[in-house]
C-alpha cells in the first residue's frame, strides 16, 4: 500500500484498575486491550471484529482518548494524540469522530435534531453562523432525511433515522477518520445495508477513513478493506479482507470464520466448536492468549507469546499471530485435542 | 432547493408550536389523569394567590393588640376567632401564608441551588473530589433535621432569614445525592460521549448535556421538600427560635395556643389546619408529579 498513514496506533495499551480493600488500593488491572499495533491508510475501511469483551471497542474509545489509554501512542496524521493538551485534544476532535452502536441513546433525548447539529458545528466553529441552518438541511438531505424533519426531537424517530442522524452529526464537522462502534448493529438487517451504502457513499464523496468496529462478519466482509481479528485484547490476526476470508491463518479467525452461516440448507460446512469461554481479561492466559481453546496448542503456546509475523506464502500484510502458521496450513501439525468435532447442545 | 427547504420549514413551524410549550402541555395532560394531584396543584395555586392578594382585602389588622377581644371563639367579625392578645386569627393566617410559602419555597431554592451542582460534579468527576463532597454531606444527613436546623438557628440567631437557611443547608445533601445518583446514570450514555468526542468543554457537557436531563427527580424532590421546610420552620417558630413576635408565622402562631389549649382551642386549632393543608397540598402535588416525570408512565 503506498497511500498516507492516517492513523499509527503503537503498543496501545488499556487496563483498568480493580480498585480494592479499605483504602482502594489497585488490586487488579483488567487488561482490556493489551499492546496493540496496527496502521490506518487514508480512504480505507479497516473492520476490527472479535467475540464481544475482546476489546474492540476499547480500543476504538481508547484512540478518541473517551478513556484515557495506559500506554501507547497514537499519532493521527503525523500529530501525537495522546501528547496533545485538553485545548489542542479539543481541536484535534474535528478530524476524529464516532458514530455509535445504540441509535438511542447516542441522542440527548431534549435537543432536536437542528440543536444537535448546530451545537456540533457551533463547538468546532466550522460553518459561519449564518449558513449553519442551509448546512442542517444540507446534512438531513445527505443522510436521506427531510430537511422540515429538523425541528423534531430524537424520539420522534426510528431507530434507522436516529443513526442517520448520528451520522450526519459525525460528518457535521467535516472529519478525516470516522471510527463506526458497532454502528449498524442494532438496525434491522435492511436498514443495516441503507446505512452501510450510505457511509460507502460519503466515504467516495468526502474521502472518509472508518475504523469499523464490528461482530457481524457479513457487515464486515461488504464494507472492509482490510480487517483486524482480535482475541482478548490482542491483535491475533490482521491483513487484507481476501486474505483473511479466503485464506485465514490464525485458528481463531479459522473458527470464527466457519461460524458464517451459509444460506444454503444442504450445503455442508465444516463448522469449527470452540470450547468454553473466552477467559477473563483479569488474568489472561500466558503465552498465547488462545492456547486454553485452540485445538493445536502445545506447551511452547503455553509458554512463549506469539507475534504478529508472516510467512512467505502471506501477501498483502497479512500477519498472524501463532506459533505454528506454516505447520497448520500444511497439515504438519495436528491437533492436539478434539475440542473441533465436539458438537455443543 | 435551498427555498423549498426554506418554505417547509415556514409552512411547518406554523403547524408544530414551540417545543417548550408542547411539553409543558403534554406533562399536563398527563398531570390530569392524577385526580389528586390536580387538587393539590390548584391548592398551591390558590394558596398562591391568596398569599399575594389576600393581605389587601383583610379588615383587621393583624398585629394590634385588643384586649377588650381576646380568646373570642370564631364568629361572624372574627371568622377565626381571635387569639390572647385580640388580634383576628383569620387575618393573621392570610397574613402568614407568605411567610410560610416564602420559607418553603426559598430554602428549597437555595438548598437546591448549592447542593445541585455540587452532586453533578460530584457524579461528573467522580474520584476523591466526589469522595470528599459526599462524605460531608454524609455528615449534614447524619444530624437529624431539626436538631441540625435547631444548632444553627441558634448560632445565626433566632429570625425568619436565619430559619430559611438553617432548612437550606438541611436540604443540600438530599439534592447532591439525587442529582449526584442520575448523573452517574446520564454520563454513560452516549450520547455524552458523542460530545466529547465533538471536542465540548466539560462546562458544555454538564450544563447543555447532563443537567436538563437530571432535572425531573431534583423537581419531584424540591416540591416534596417544600412541605417538609414548611413543617421545618414551623417546628422551629414553634419552639421559639424562628419568626419572632408579633409576625404571623404559622408555627409560632400555634406556640401561642398552647397556653389556652383547654379555654380556646381554637387558637392552636386554625394554624394547625393551616399547616397540615399546605403540606398536604405539596405532598401529594409531588408524588402526582413524580408520576407525571416519569417517562415510562407515559401511554
Amino acid at each position: 500500500m503506498s497511500q498516507k498513514e492516517l492513523l499509527k496506533i503503537n503498543n496501545l495499551k488499556q487496563y483498568f484498575p480493580i480498585k480494592g480493600g479499605v483504602f482502594g488500593r489497585t488490586v487488579n488491572n483488567v487488561k482490556a486491550v493489551d499492546d496493540v499495533t496496527f496502521t490506518i491508510y487514508e480512504g480505507e475501511t479497516v473492520s476490527v471484529v472479535g467475540e464481544s469483551g475482546c476489546g474492540k471497542s476499547t480500543t476504538g474509545r481508547a484512540i478518541l482518548r473517551l478513556d484515557e489509554p495506559t500506554a501507547g501512542e497514537v499519532e493521527f496524521d503525523g500529530t501525537n494524540v495522546l501528547g496533545l493538551n485538553k485545548k489542542d485534544m479539543r481541536k484535534m476532535r474535528k478530524d476524529m469522530q464516532i458514530i455509535f452502536q445504540d441509535p438511542y441513546a447516542s441522542l440527548n433525548p431534549r435537543q432536536t435534531v437542528r440543536q444537535t447539529l448546530v451545537e456540533a458545528m457551533d463547538i468546532q466553529n466550522v460553518v459561519p453562523k449564518k449558513d449553519r441552518a442551509n448546512r442542517v438541511s444540507e446534512l438531513m438531505e445527505t443522510v436521506g432525511l427531510q430537511p422540515h424533519q429538523a425541528d423534531r426531537f430524537p424520539h420522534e424517530f426510528s431507530g434507522g433515522q436516529r443513526q442517520r442522524i448520528g451520522i450526519a452529526r459525525a460528518l457535521s464537522v467535516d472529519p478525516k477518520l470516522i471510527i463506526c462502534d458497532e454502528a449498524v448493529s442494532a438496525l434491522d438487517v435492511s436498514i443495516q445495508a441503507q446505512v452501510l451504502n450510505l457511509l460507502k457513499k460519503f466515504q467516495d464523496e468526502m474521502n472518509l477513513t472508518y475504523l469499523f468496529i464490528a461482530h457481524d462478519l457479513g457487515v464486515v466482509r461488504h464494507i472492509s478493506d482490510r480487517i483486524i481479528v482480535m482475541y482478548l485484547g490482542k491483535i491475533v490476526e490482521i491483513g487484507d479482507k481476501k486474505s483473511i476470508f479466503n485464506n485465514p491463518q490464525h485458528p481463531y479467525t479459522k473458527a470464527l470464520l466457519s461460524a458464517i452461516p451459509v444460506p444454503d440448507p444442504d450445503k455442508k460446512t465444516e463448522r469449527i466448536f470452540l470450547q468454553g469461554d473466552v477467559p477473563s481479561p483479569i488474568d489472561p492466559p500466558s503465552g498465547c492468549r488462545f492456547h486454553t481453546r485452540c485445538p493445536f496448542a502445545t506447551e511452547k503456546c503455553v509458554e512463549e507469546t506469539p507475534e504478529l509475523r508472516d510467512e512467505d506464502y502471506m501477501d498483502g500484510g497479512h500477519q498472524a499471530a501463532c506459533h505454528y502458521i506454516r505447520e497448520i496450513e500444511s497439515g504438519e501439525h495436528k491437533p492436539t485435542r478434539d475440542t473441533s468435532k465436539v458438537r455443543q447442545v | 432547493m435551498n427555498q423549498t427547504a426554506g418554505e417547509a420549514s415556514e409552512t411547518l413551524k406554523e403547524k408544530q408550536e414551540n417545543p417548550k410549550i408542547k411539553s409543558l402541555k403534554d406533562f399536563y395532560k398527563r398531570l390530569k389523569k392524577n385526580i389528586p394531584a390536580l387538587i393539590g396543584f390548584y391548592t398551591i395555586v390558590f394558596l398562591v394567590i391568596v398569599s399575594i392578594f389576600g393581605p389587601m382585602l383583610t379588615v383587621h389588622p393583624y398585629d394590634t393588640v385588643n384586649l377588650s377581644d381576646r380568646l373570642v371563639g370564631p364568629s361572624a367579625e372574627y371568622w377565626f376567632g381571635t387569639d390572647h392578645m385580640g388580634r383576628d386569627i383569620f387575618t393573621r393566617i392570610i397574613h402568614g401564608m407568605s411567610l410560610t410559602l416564602m420559607v418553603g419555597f426559598f430554602s428549597v431554592i437555595l438548598g437546591g441551588v448549592v447542593g445541585v451542582p455540587l452532586g453533578i460534579v460530584s457524579g461528573y468527576y467522580g474520584g476523591r473530589l466526589d469522595n470528599l463532597i459526599m462524605r460531608f454531606m454524609d455528615v449534614l444527613l447524619a444530624f437529624p433535621g431539626i436538631l441540625l436546623a435547631l444548632a444553627i438557628v441558634s448560632v445565626l440567631g433566632g429570625s425568619l432569614q436565619n430559619v430559611i437557611i438553617a432548612v437550606a443547608i438541611y436540604a443540600i445533601p438530599g439534592f447532591a445525592r439525587i442529582a449526584r445518583g442520575s448523573t452517574l446514570a446520564t454520563k454513560k450514555l452516549e450520547y455524552v460521549d458523542a460530545i466529547k468526542a465533538l471536542g465540548a468543554t466539560d462546562n458544555r457537557v454538564i450544563f447543555k448535556h447532563i443537567m436538563p436531563n437530571v432535572l425531573s427527580p431534583l423537581i419531584v424532590n424540591a416540591t416534596l421538600y417544600i412541605a417538609t421546610a414548611i413543617l421545618t420552620a414551623a417546628g422551629l417558630s414553634f419552639l421559639g427560635m424562628g419568626a419572632q413576635p408579633p409576625t404571623p408565622e404559622w408555627g409560632a402562631m400555634l406556640n401561642d395556643g398552647r397556653d389556652y389549649m383547654y379555654q380556646a382551642g381554637h387558637i392552636a386549632f386554625f394554624p394547625g389546619v393551616a399547616i397540615v393543608v399546605v403540606v398536604l397540598a405539596f405532598n401529594i402535588f409531588g408524588d402526582g408529579l413524580r408520576d407525571a416525570l416519569d417517562p415510562k408512565m407515559k401511554k
